[in-house]
């Protein structure tokens, strides 16, 4: 049991929710960072130890112009807690992390033709390294009250019951053994073949992407039996296995 | 451990308020000490301290546990030991401070001194999973969790397993920590009529091992209105018979399970399934 009990310890982790200002970039950059500037001009320290992330969906920029604005923003003591809007391939270290906003969007960034001189090698090594990492979860002992369980990288595999006010929260598929009681969102990094599948459903609420239903919206029938739900189109579909 | 004793620290925790934490700690402390055990039990409510009166010793304290925390006093100047038990003692909690009084270097080495001194240490657990309950858990080598048999209470039991699991000591060294449920407030008739879940039923979503049944009995107020541990004040009630059995269970001695008022032992085959 200490062993159940050490590895528990090791997976299980909040998610947790945060404010933060967006700044979405509207090009061209030089006219956008002189806004900035007057901005700046008028209130200092306005973003001073708030959290920022760039929203840059509205522009194509290669990974050394991302690292350039960075920099830049840097240099105006704006610090950055993430970048959204960009093409995950473009993850690098030295970069701040992408966010997916909880959408987990996939965004198809062409390549910019006329690339910008000499593009880092390591951006292409970065994925490479990550893609080995996707691995699915287990979990041997039962999820508790408020605790939270996430794994947006595969599947989430609990072989005992989740509590009811606990969540799992996986990027594939979540596979319960025992009873699930609370709150079960498959599919969270946009998946949408992912599916919940659970041996007996007395749940809160079973969410793919983000289509969802709460326990009043699901038929009273399948509560305690074996239950699956997947998405067909954009219905969130809940039946009993059997 | 001076005198070669292993002391065992057990928090009496719930999250939920009035499920009756301090009553079983008064009452499971007694019994122990009854049956020839060296106790302490120790208010972790700081600013709502209880635990003295349930044990009738509130015109006794004079120092507290944030005293000896803040070394104000030593920790024999604040035992208060039991007017009808030589081997019970109580450290009580300070009412006029809160929990932010409550330092975890502080608690460690109250603890690792009442470790030296007694075989028992019953932590009294404040409601909740703030910083006092935190710091109740934090050092127990086992848990008894206090639960009513509806919902919100065994809701509230989940979450605290699930904080016994990662924010003790014991947990945090990756060991298990022991934890025992303890179902308060059984009212046998209307389990019968189906009002309140059934033992069954909590058993399946706690699961953790059933330490004991304890019916809702005039004598748990009654006892507690002249300030002596049910255990003590009506032996032979149902509840006191209850936690009795309960103590003796905590000292591995095996004891079929009743459910109050049921002629048989239905219970001995859930409780032979020791989810540990």
């Amino acid at each position: 049991m200490s062993s159940l009990t050490c590895q528990r310890q090791s997976l299980t982790f909040r998610a947790r929710s945060y404010t933060a200002f967006v700044f979405t970039l509207q090009p061209p950059i030089e006219d956008w960072l002189a806004a900035l500037d007057a901005m700046l001009e008028r209130s200092k320290g306005f973003f001073a130890g708030h959290p920022i992330a760039l929203d840059l969906s509205a522009t194509r920029l290669s990974p050394v112009e991302i690292a350039e604005l960075v920099s830049e923003l840097e240099v105006r003591n704006i610090r950055l807690l993430g970048i959204e809007g960009i093409n995950p391939a473009a993850a690098h270290p030295r970069l701040p992390p992408i966010l997916r906003g909880g959408r987990g969007q996939d965004i198809e960034v062409p390549e910019p033709v006329a690339a910008a001189p000499a593009p880092a090698p390591a951006p292409a090594a970065a994925p490479a390294a990550k893609k080995q990492e996707v691995a699915s979860l287990m979990i041997d002992s039962p999820v508790r009250s408020g605790q939270s369980v996430v794994n947006i990288d595969g599947d989430i595999t609990v072989l005992g019951s989740v509590g009811s006010g606990a969540e799992i929260i996986a990027g594939g598929s979540i596979h319960i053994y025992g009873t699930l009681r609370g709150l079960a969102m498959a599919g969270a990094g946009g998946n949408a073949r992912a599916r919940i599948f659970c041996h007996r459903f007395e749940g809160e609420l079973l969410a793919i992407g983000s289509h969802y239903k709460t326990a009043d919206e699901i038929e009273d029938s399948l509560r305690r039996g074996p239950t699956q739900a997947w998405l067909d189109g954009n219905t969130l579909k809940i039946s009993a296995m059997n | 451990m001076s005198e070669g004793k292993s002391a065992r620290v057990l928090v009496v925790t719930s999250g939920k308020g009035g499920v009756g934490k301090t009553t079983s700690t008064a009452a499971l402390g007694a019994a122990l000490a009854h049956l020839g055990e060296k106790v302490v039990v120790v208010d972790f409510d700081v600013g709502l301290r209880n635990l003295d009166l349930m044990l009738g010793a509130e015109r006794r304290v004079v120092f507290d546990l944030i005293n000896v925390i803040n070394g104000v006093a030593k920790l024999q100047q604040a035992l208060i030991r039991d007017k009808r038990l030589e081997n019970l003692y109580l450290l009580p909690a300070s009412q006029t401070r809160d929990k932010e009084a409550l330092t975890e270097e502080g608690v460690a080495k109250v603890i690792a001194e009442l470790r030296t001194k007694f075989d028992w240490i019953v932590c009294d657990s404040p409601a909740g999973i703030e910083r006092g309950a935190t710091l109740a858990m934090r050092h127990a080598d086992a848990a008894i969790i206090v639960t009513n048999p509806e919902v919100s209470s065994v809701r509230d039991s989940d979450r605290i397993i699930g904080l016994l699991d990662s924010k003790t000591e014991k947990a945090e060294r990756g060991e298990y920590v022991e934890k025992h449920l303890l179902i308060t407030r059984y009212h046998p008739w209307r389990a019968a009529r189906g009002e309140m879940l059934s033992i069954e039923d909590v058993l399946e979503i706690l699961s953790i091992p059933l330490l004991g049944i304890i019916p809702e009995s005039e004598e748990v107020l009654r006892a507690s209105n002249v300030g002596s541990p049910v255990t003590l004040n009506a032996a032979l009630s149902p509840p006191a018979r209850a936690y009795f059995e309960a103590t003796r269970r905590l000292k591995g001695e095996d004891i079929p399970m009743h459910v109050p008022n049921e002629s048989r032992g239905i219970l001995n085959k859930l409780f032979g399934r020791k989810a540990a």
